[in-house]
């Protein structure tokens, strides 16, 4: 999982770098771009580098894009916009409450807390599987994939189950650390398996150890990475909705639902939900600040030799197995183990087979449906982004990132608003939970799909153009085929936080219809473990392939 | 008859112009290599007659018809402009066969499958149409995207640094194939490089641009034997660059002697050349001197470095008088540095307008130009 927007390498681009340039496919880091290049010579001649700005958009991709972002943007227009109908005082009187200010400070310490534990479990876990001698990394690295998943409430119901007592600021602090570390791993691992191993070996022959190496050369270049995976993070528990419920720990999110389902009147709701997009669109500001201006390249072409694993000792040895298989434990084996516990004890008044079959085939259905829309929708903005440079290009884009500083209940709410007034008939239908769920994850589609893009050369493009393709053609038989397992992933990658996806899916489902996870968190909710732990085992297995895939994927 | 035209062609604002006002008539048939140094801007016009760039002014046109200029810009699908990417750009996921039928959109399917082996054919590589580009080596799918480009038979085929990515010993033997490929079709072909022995030994004709302009427009014999002036001369083999006074009569006064001038010829302007009397710029080959005894001879000097070669050594001589020069000396060399030597000239040498110190400033890239007294 890519945090949006991360800069990609930018190639090596010295002012002479005309001839043998790089024809495969170029940076086009969405970061802070300064005009083509800094050199006043020779901008456009650099193939695989920056375009001028001068390439047009071809309407056939711009209108759908233009739709697009519309789309993404509709549920924060509409957000403030409810916020203010009783008027700015009104709104001001709800967020200004002495209780808003005691969940925000619990929010933000939950938040500090889980970025700082799923860093240190995230770092040492990418560190101890790409570079030490640590027996079978593979299986390893799959161990610490798979948490994903894991859905924060059953990471939450699972412990709760087992250790009644941890509740509160402790047990939500813990299930999401374990839930949200591969947010960072999988970035962090990325990094240190594509860093050139040279950079680390003239550090060493320049007279550091390799503790300071790590300080100074490596570390330092996981620094991006880590900071776009704990954003992630940080987003996740801003915007967690089950596990601090279960955990019965009261956040921000929490507060909007009780809100929203304590009186008629949803303009408080909505004050309370504009907070949460203003605090999230800071955390989404900070990180872009901490990315700073280096650019993180490798000086050179082709494949770089594999970095060196460094040798344990038998004593290292035991110690980094132990850790990560500590990790493991607790944060996959203990969760299943526990829900297998739960279903052996279950009688057959808590295992319906039907039921379950039912909502899980409710619940794929849904998900399936909101997948396609998301990459549908998502397709024609990441080829821009990936292929257009210039205002327009960039407008595109940052407006379909939207749904990123939106967490699930403020657009869970702004579309029950919007369908009440304006499309009263889709209101509890399921089209409208597809379209909420688009609006959502649109930002994971548009990085994954843009990123494949990337990765299919742009010279291919220009091979079908000069054959006779016209632009829509070759996206279809060039950029599309050769994009397609980047797509595909993504479109996985969809489907399953779909999958998890809990308050929008409260608000927003058709009357009677259950999913797996509504199905869970209402018998969780009821202390009715028994009778949950079905439904949550189903979910983490489904989940669990696609998941699954995309570790290997990666590797 | 000119097939490609270019007006006037302009890329860039201001200080940052890639191309300058560049003018270009190549004609139908021909291969022509356009030749210059990193940054010279000569992908830039690739793109632009591709119809990937759109250029801020001048013309191009195509097989007469303008595919660019003012108010027009054709897009690249309706230009039937080929191109071969340095890498081949090959679609990794269709057939070799596919590939080359790709742009035949016109043709039924057996005649588009008949079209496609004829082109393989060609290009030597008759029967692999069921592979996939990536069971080919990179020579191969060089070829392959030779095919590909000439099978919709376009009025031009551009060709970008396409032998770049291979190694020395296939570049050889793949230059040949493409340079009969493209005679057996008849097409009219650019080939744009950086590599001056490619442009010399392929082309029909090479431009050499320099700034986002053509420097010099000729065969390679013209552009070897009668450089534009010094900076083409470096760039285009190597040189010896000497200031020099012309004298009445064809001759020129030189460090190395007074040495004869090369009649003009008419592609030569006025303003290249010298007047008598004046102070100019004498360019000649290393080629041209060759090592003497000391004793009998008019020049000498001393032996400052050799390079060896195989084939010929590099000499530097510097003169008595401070000025070096290179001398190009075949087989075997028995000098070495340090020794005195004499220095004889042999074929008339090139006068040009101006003194010798422009290329130097213009940082010719890995060219030996020898400037006289080391002050200028």
């Amino acid at each position: 999982m890519n945090p949006p927007g991360r800069p990609s390498p930018q190639p090596p681009a010295p002012p002479e770098a005309d001839a043998p340039a790089d024809t495969g496919a170029g940076g086009t880091g969405d970061g802070p771009a300064r005009g083509p290049a800094g050199a006043p010579h020779a901008p456009a001649g650099r193939r695989g580098s920056h375009r001028p700005a001068r390439r047009r958009v071809p309407l056939i991709l711009l209108v759908p894009a233009t739709v697009t972002a519309l789309f993404a943007l509709l549920p924060l227009v509409y957000l403030v916009i409810r916020a203010l109908e009783r008027g700015p005082a009104f709104a001001w009187d709800v967020v200004a409450a002495d209780r808003t200010a005691g969940l925000l400070s619990n929010s933000l310490r939950l938040t500090v807390v889980v970025v700082a534990a799923t860093w240190v479990l995230g770092i040492s876990l990418a560190w101890l599987t790409e570079r030490t001698a640590l027996p079978a990394p593979r299986l390893w690295a799959v161990l610490a994939t798979l948490p994903l998943a894991v859905p924060s409430y059953v990471m939450s119901f699972s412990w709760l189950s087992a250790f009644p007592g941890v509740r509160g600021f402790a047990g939500a602090a813990i299930a999401l650390s374990l839930a949200c570390f591969p947010y960072v791993y999988l970035p962090v691992a990325a990094v240190l398996r594509g860093m050139d191993p040279a950079q680390e070996e003239a550090a060493r022959s320049l007279g550091h150890g390799p503790w300071r190496t790590f300080r100074t050369v490596t570390l330092p270049q996981l620094r991006p990475a880590a900071a776009g995976g704990g954003l992630l993070v940080a987003l996740y528990v801003m915007s967690d909705f089950g596990a601090v419920s279960l955990m019965r720990y009261d956040t921000f999110t929490r507060a909007i639902h009780t809100s929203y389902r304590a009186s008629f009147d949803r303009t408080p709701a909505a004050a309370l939900g504009c907070v949460l997009v203003l605090i999230t669109v800071l955390l989404v500001v900070a990180e872009r600040r901490t990315r700073g201006r280096a650019r993180y390249a490798r000086a050179g072409r082709g494949t770089a030799r594999p970095p060196l694993r460094l040798p344990l000792g038998p004593w290292a040895r035991a110690a980094a197995t132990g850790w990560a298989g500590l990790v493991a434990l607790a944060a996959v084996a203990f969760p299943v183990g526990t829900l297998c516990y739960w279903i052996a004890v279950g009688n057959s008044a808590t295992w319906q087979p039907a039921a379950l079959l039912e909502t899980a085939w409710a619940t794929v259905g849904v998900a399936a449906a909101g997948a396609a829309l998301t990459v549908l929708l998502a397709l024609p903005v990441a080829v821009i982004a990936a292929r257009y440079r210039g205002g327009l290009a960039r407008v595109l884009e940052q407006a379909s990132f939207a749904g990123h500083a939106l967490p699930g209940i403020t657009v869970a709410l702004a579309f029950v608003f919007l369908a009440v007034r304006y499309a009263n008939p889709l209101y509890q239908e399921w089209p409208l939970l597809v379209i909420a769920y688009a609006a959502l994850f649109l930002p994971l589609a548009v990085t994954a799909i843009r990123a494949a893009v990337l990765q299919a050369p742009e010279s291919l493009e220009e091979a079908a153009r000069s054959l006779g393709r016209g632009p829509l053609r070759t996206l279809r038989e060039v950029t599309v085929p050769l994009a397609a397992p980047g797509i595909a992933a993504g479109a996985a990658l969809t489907f399953v936080v779909i999958m998890k996806e809990l308050p929008a899916t409260l608000l927003l489902r058709p009357t009677g219809m259950e999913t797996l996870a509504t199905r869970l968190w209402t018998h969780t909710d009821n202390f009715a473990f028994a009778a949950a732990a079905p439904y949550a085992l189903t979910l983490v297995l489904i989940a669990a392939v696609p998941s699954y895939l995309l570790g290997r994927h990666r590797s | 008859m000119t097939e490609l035209r270019i007006r006037d062609l302009t890329v860039g604002y201001g200080e940052g112009r890639v191309l300058d006002g560049l003018d270009l008539d190549i004609p139908a048939g021909e291969l022509t290599a356009v030749l210059g140094p990193s940054g010279c801007g000569k992908t830039t016009l690739l793109r632009v007659v591709a119809g990937f760039l759109r250029p801020e002014g001048g013309s191009v046109s195509v097989g007469g018809r303008t595919v660019a200029g003012p108010g027009v810009h054709l897009p690249p699908e309706r230009r039937a402009v080929g191109i071969v990417a340095q890498e081949g750009a090959l679609f990794p996921h269709l057939s070799v066969a596919r590939n080359v039928a790709f742009g035949l959109t016109a043709l039924r399917r057996p005649e588009r499958a008949a079209r496609a082996e004829e082109m393989l054919d060609l290009v030597g590589l008759g029967g692999l149409g069921d592979r996939m580009p990536h069971e080919l080596s990179g020579g191969q799918q060089q070829r392959v995207a030779l095919a590909r480009a000439l099978a919709p038979r376009p009025a031009l085929v551009l060709l970008d640094e396409p032998f770049n990515a291979l190694d020395s010993a296939l570049r050889g033997g793949l230059r040949a194939d493409v340079r009969s490929a493209l005679r057996a079709t008849g097409s009219t072909a650019v080939l744009v490089t950086h590599d001056q022995q490619e442009a010399l030994s392929t082309a029909d004709r090479i431009a050499v641009l320099r700034d986002g302009r053509v420097a010099q427009y000729g065969t390679p014999h013209e552009v070897y034997g009668r450089p534009a002036d010094a900076w083409v001369a470096a760039f285009v083999g190597d040189a010896v660059v000497l200031p020099g006074r012309r004298l009445p009569g064809g001759a020129v006064a030189t460090a190395l002697g007074e040495l004869t001038e090369a009649p003009a010829v008419p592609g030569d302007g006025p303003e290249r050349c010298a007047a008598p009397g004046e102070h100019g710029t004498v360019i000649l080959r290393p080629e041209q001197l060759r090592l003497s005894d000391p004793g009998s001879a008019a020049t000498t000097g001393t032996v400052t470095e050799v390079c060896f070669y195989g084939h010929d050594a590099l000499v530097t001589v510097t003169l008595d008088g401070g000025t070096s020069v290179d001398v190009r000396h075949p087989g075997s060399v028995t000098t070495a540095a340090g020794r005195r030597t004499g220095l004889t000239v042999h074929g008339p040498v090139v006068v040009r307008a101006g003194g010798p110190a422009g290329p130097a400033e213009r940082g010719v890239p890995a060219a030996r130009v020898p400037v006289a007294g080391g002050g200028a």
